[in-house]
C-alpha cells in the first residue's frame, strides 16, 4: 500500500524543484496570514492606540511553513504516504457500547469522582442528546439545520416561562417543553419543505437566529437580555433537595446528611435517562417504516416520491422528532442552570451541535456520543492550555476529519436483514441535500 | 366518465407540454390496453420523456388529460393527483433512465421502502405484534423479488454496489413491490450487454403475466419490437403511428421520420 510512491521516470532535480516551488507557495499564504494578524500588534502608547510591527514574528512563521513543507516533501519524496488512516474498527458498536454505557450508569460513584466531574457528565450528556436529537434530522433525513439551538432555547424558555406564570414543576412542564418545541419544528418546517441543501441550510440559520431575537427583545415576557431566573429545580416524587434539608427534602426522607451533590447526581441521571430514551427511540424508529423513509429521503427524494412516499409528511416528522428531543433538553437545561438567558442559545451552539454530529459520523449512534465526549470533555482537559486552547481543539477537528473524512464512524448498518448483517461503507452512503 | 373503451388501462387525451415558447408535446392523444406492454418511441427529442414525466407526475401537462383507470372501474386524473399519490393512490409504478435506487440503504431496504403504503399504516395501527408480522410479510414479498431478479444472495448488500444489470432489475422489482396496476419504464434496457436485455425481456413478459400492465419509452429496438403489443411513434410532440409492431415497422412515416429511409434494416428483428 504505497499510493503516493514517486514516479520513477521523474528526475531528482525536477522533483527538488517542484518541492521548493510548492514550499514557496505555501510561505507565501503563510506570510499572507500572518503579516496582519502576527506582524501588526497594537500598543497602548500616550497619543491613543498605536500600531507596532513585528517582522521578526512574521519572519519567523513564514520560514518555519517553509521549512516544514519541504520536510513533508522529503517525507513524502521516501514513500511515506500523507494520508494515515485510523485502523477499522470492526464491531465498534458491540464492545464500545455497553462499555460507555457502564461506565456512565456508574459514573457518579466511581472512585475519584466528585462534584466537577459530574457536573461535567451532566454537560457531556446533555450535548450527547442534543447531538442524537439532531442526528435525526441531518444524519438520517439528511436535513441540513442550523438553527436546531431555537428547539432547545424554545424547550428552555417553556418551562421556565410555565413555571414563573403557571408554577408548573420540572416533570410537569418536561411534556409541555416537548410539545412546543415540536410545533415550532413543523412551524419551521412548513416554509422549508421546498428548500434544498444550502438554501435549507440558511434559512434553518435564519431561524435559529429569529428565535434568539424574539427572546432577547420581547423584554416584557422573557426578561430580554436579563433572562429569566429562579427555575425550579426537579423534584425526586415530590421531594425537593433544598439545600438545609428540612421536611420535605430527599435528605430528610432517605435520612442522608443534607449534601448539595444529591441534586448534581439525580440531575445527572435524569439527563442519563432521557438521552437513553433518545437513543431508544432514535434506534426504534430507524427500524420503522417512518425511519427508513428519512434515510430514503436522504438518499434520493425523487425516487422516493415515485415510490409513493409523501415527502412533505416525511420531513416534518423528521423536523418535528428532532425538535422534541432538543426541547426536551432544553427543559433539562433550563431546570439545572437555574438562570437562562438568549446568551445561552446563539449560533455557536448549534455549530457545536452540528460539529458532534458531523465528527462522530451521520446517522452513527455511537460516533456521536463519543464525538460529544471528545468535544465537550476534550474542551474542559485543555483548559490548562488558556489561550492556546482553541488553536489544539481545532487541531483535533482536522485530524479527525483527515483520518475519517466521514466521521468517527462512518459506516451504515442496515435496519433490516434478510441473512447476514453487513456494514455499508461510508462511500455508499449519501449525505442528502436537504 | 369517458368514452375509452373498457380495457383502457392508460387514456392521454389532447397532452400538450410546453416549457416557455418550446412545445414538447402537441395534443397527444393514445391509450394504452389493460393487461398490454405499450411501447412510446421516437428519435430524440421527440417528446417521449416529457410524456412519460407527465404521466407519472414529475410534470404538470399544460393541457390535456391523462386518465388511469382500474380494474374496478375507478379513474384517476393523474394531471391532477399531487407526485407522490400518483403511485400510492393511482398506483401508478415508475423507473428512471439514470437509475435512482437508494445506494447506501441494502438491496432488501430498497425494496422494503417501496412497501411503506403497507407498512406505515400497520406501524400506526396495530401495535408491536401487528406490525412484526406486516414486515415480515413485506420482507416475504420483497425475497420472492429478489428470487425472481437473481439477487436473493445479494440481499443484504449496499445497492450501490451491485452491478449495473443488477441494478436495474432491483429497479424494476422495487417499483413492483409497490403493487402497480401500471408499470412505467424510462428505457429500462438503456446500458445493458445482449444477455441482460434478453433477461429483461423475459422479466418484463412475467411482469405482465402477473397482470401488471406496461408503458415503456425505449430506443433499444430489439425489446421493442419483440415484446410491445402495442407501439405508439412520436415525432416533434406529436404521434405519427399507433398500432401493433408490425404495423408501425411498416409504416412509411415511421420510416422516414424516425428510423431513417436508409436504415430500414435496422427495424428487422
Amino acid at each position: 500500500m504505497a499510493p503516493t510512491q514517486p514516479a520513477p521516470q521523474r528526475s531528482a532535480s525536477s522533483s527538488v524543484q517542484a518541492a521548493l516551488k510548492d514550499a514557496g507557495l505555501a510561505a507565501l499564504i503563510a506570510f499572507g496570514v500572518a503579516a496582519p494578524m502576527m506582524g501588526l500588534r497594537t500598543v497602548q502608547g500616550q497619543g491613543g492606540l498605536t500600531i507596532s510591527p513585528r517582522f521578526d514574528t512574521v519572519a519567523i512563521a513564514v520560514a518555519a511553513v517553509f521549512v516544514g513543507r519541504l520536510l513533508l516533501h522529503a517525507w513524502q519524496h521516501r514513500g511515506g504516504a500523507l494520508r494515515f488512516t485510523m485502523p477499522r474498527l470492526p464491531g465498534i458498536e458491540r464492545f464500545a457500547g455497553p462499555l460507555l454505557l457502564a461506565i456512565a450508569v456508574a459514573l457518579p460513584f466511581l472512585p475519584g469522582v466528585g462534584r466537577y466531574e459530574v457536573d461535567l457528565g451532566i454537560l457531556v450528556l446533555t450535548y450527547v442528546m442534543l447531538g442524537w436529537g439532531l442526528n435525526i434530522v441531518v444524519g438520517l433525513a439528511g436535513l441540513l439545520d442550523l438553527g436546531y439551538v431555537a428547539f432547545y432555547a424554545v424547550g428552555a424558555y417553556t418551562y421556565a416561562l410555565s413555571a414563573q406564570y403557571l408554577g408548573f414543576g420540572f416533570w410537569q412542564a418536561l411534556p409541555l417543553a416537548g410539545l412546543m418545541a415540536a410545533t415550532f419544528g413543523v412551524l419551521l418546517g412548513f416554509p422549508v419543505l421546498r428548500l434544498r441543501g444550502d438554501y435549507l441550510a440558511i434559512v434553518t440559520l435564519a431561524f435559529g437566529e429569529i428565535i434568539r431575537i424574539i427572546l432577547l427583545n420581547w423584554t416584557s415576557v422573557t426578561g430580554g437580555p436579563n433572562g429569566l431566573s429562579g427555575i425550579p429545580r426537579p423534584t425526586f416524587l415530590g421531594l425537593s433537595f433544598t439545600a438545609g434539608g428540612g421536611p420535605g427534602s430527599f435528605s430528610d426522607f432517605f435520612g442522608l446528611e443534607p449534601s448539595p451533590i444529591h441534586r448534581i447526581i439525580y440531575l445527572y441521571y435524569i439527563i442519563l435517562v432521557l438521552a437513553l430514551a433518545t437513543n431508544w427511540l432514535t434506534i426504534r424508529l430507524r427500524r420503522m417504516p417512518v425511519g427508513r423513509a428519512w434515510e430514503a429521503l436522504r438518499e434520493d427524494e425523487i425516487a422516493c416520491r415515485s415510490l409513493g412516499l409523501n415527502v412533505t409528511m416525511t420531513k416534518l416528522t423528521a423536523f418535528a422528532i428532532g425538535a422534541t428531543l432538543a426541547g426536551l433538553a432544553g427543559a433539562f437545561f433550563a431546570t439545572r442552570q437555574a438562570f437562562i438567558s438568549p446568551e445561552s442559545f446563539t449560533f455557536m451552539e448549534s455549530a457545536l451541535i452540528l460539529a458532534i454530529v458531523v465528527l462522530g459520523g451521520l446517522g452513527s449512534q455511537i460516533g456521536v456520543a463519543v464525538a460529544a465526549l471528545v468535544m465537550i470533555g476534550g474542551f474542559e482537559v485543555f483548559r490548562g492550555l488558556d489561550e492556546y486552547r482553541m488553536l489544539v481543539f481545532g487541531l483535533v477537528m482536522v485530524s479527525i476529519m483527515v483520518a475519517r473524512p466521514r466521521g468517527l464512524v462512518g459506516e451504515r448498518t442496515p435496519s433490516v436483514v434478510l441473512k447476514e448483517r453487513k456494514a455499508i461503507d461510508a462511500a455508499l452512503v449519501r449525505e442528502g441535500a436537504g | 366518465m369517458n368514452a375509452a373503451p373498457p380495457d383502457t388501462i392508460l387514456a392521454v387525451e389532447g397532452l400538450t407540454m410546453r416549457f416557455g415558447g418550446l412545445t414538447a408535446v402537441d395534443g397527444l392523444s393514445f391509450a394504452a390496453r389493460r393487461g398490454e406492454i405499450t411501447a412510446v418511441i421516437g428519435p430524440n427529442g421527440a417528446g417521449k420523456t416529457t410524456v412519460f414525466n407527465c404521466v407519472t407526475g414529475f410534470y404538470r401537462p399544460t393541457e390535456g388529460s391523462i386518465t388511469c383507470a382500474h380494474a374496478d372501474g375507478t379513474a384517476y386524473r393523474l394531471d391532477q393527483l399531487p407526485g407522490h399519490r400518483i403511485n400510492s393512490t393511482a398506483r401508478v409504478a415508475r423507473t428512471f433512465q439514470n437509475i435512482r435506487l437508494f445506494p447506501g440503504m441494502t438491496v432488501l431496504e430498497n425494496l422494503l421502502v417501496a412497501q411503506h403504503r403497507v407498512l406505515a399504516p400497520a406501524a400506526r395501527m396495530v401495535g408491536l405484534p401487528g406490525y412484526r408480522a406486516a414486515e415480515k410479510a413485506a420482507i416475504d414479498r420483497a425475497a420472492a423479488w429478489l428470487q425472481r431478479i437473481g439477487l436473493i444472495d445479494r440481499a443484504d448488500v449496499a445497492a450501490a454496489a451491485l452491478p449495473y444489470g443488477a441494478q436495474r432489475r432491483v429497479e424494476i422489482a422495487r417499483a413492483m413491490c409497490t403493487d402497480p396496476v401500471l408499470l412505467c419504464l424510462d428505457e429500462p434496457a438503456a446500458g445493458l450487454n445482449p444477455r441482460e436485455s434478453e433477461e429483461l425481456n423475459a422479466l418484463l413478459l412475467e411482469i405482465r403475466q402477473g397482470g401488471t400492465s406496461l408503458l415503456l419509452i425505449e430506443h433499444d429496438m430489439s425489446v421493442v419490437m419483440r415484446i410491445s403489443d402495442h407501439i405508439v411513434v412520436l415525432d416533434y410532440g406529436k404521434r405519427i403511428a399507433d398500432g401493433p409492431p408490425a404495423a408501425v415497422q411498416a409504416d412509411p412515416h415511421v420510416i422516414a421520420a424516425y428510423l431513417g429511409e436508409e436504415d430500414a434494416e435496422v427495424a428487422a428483428p
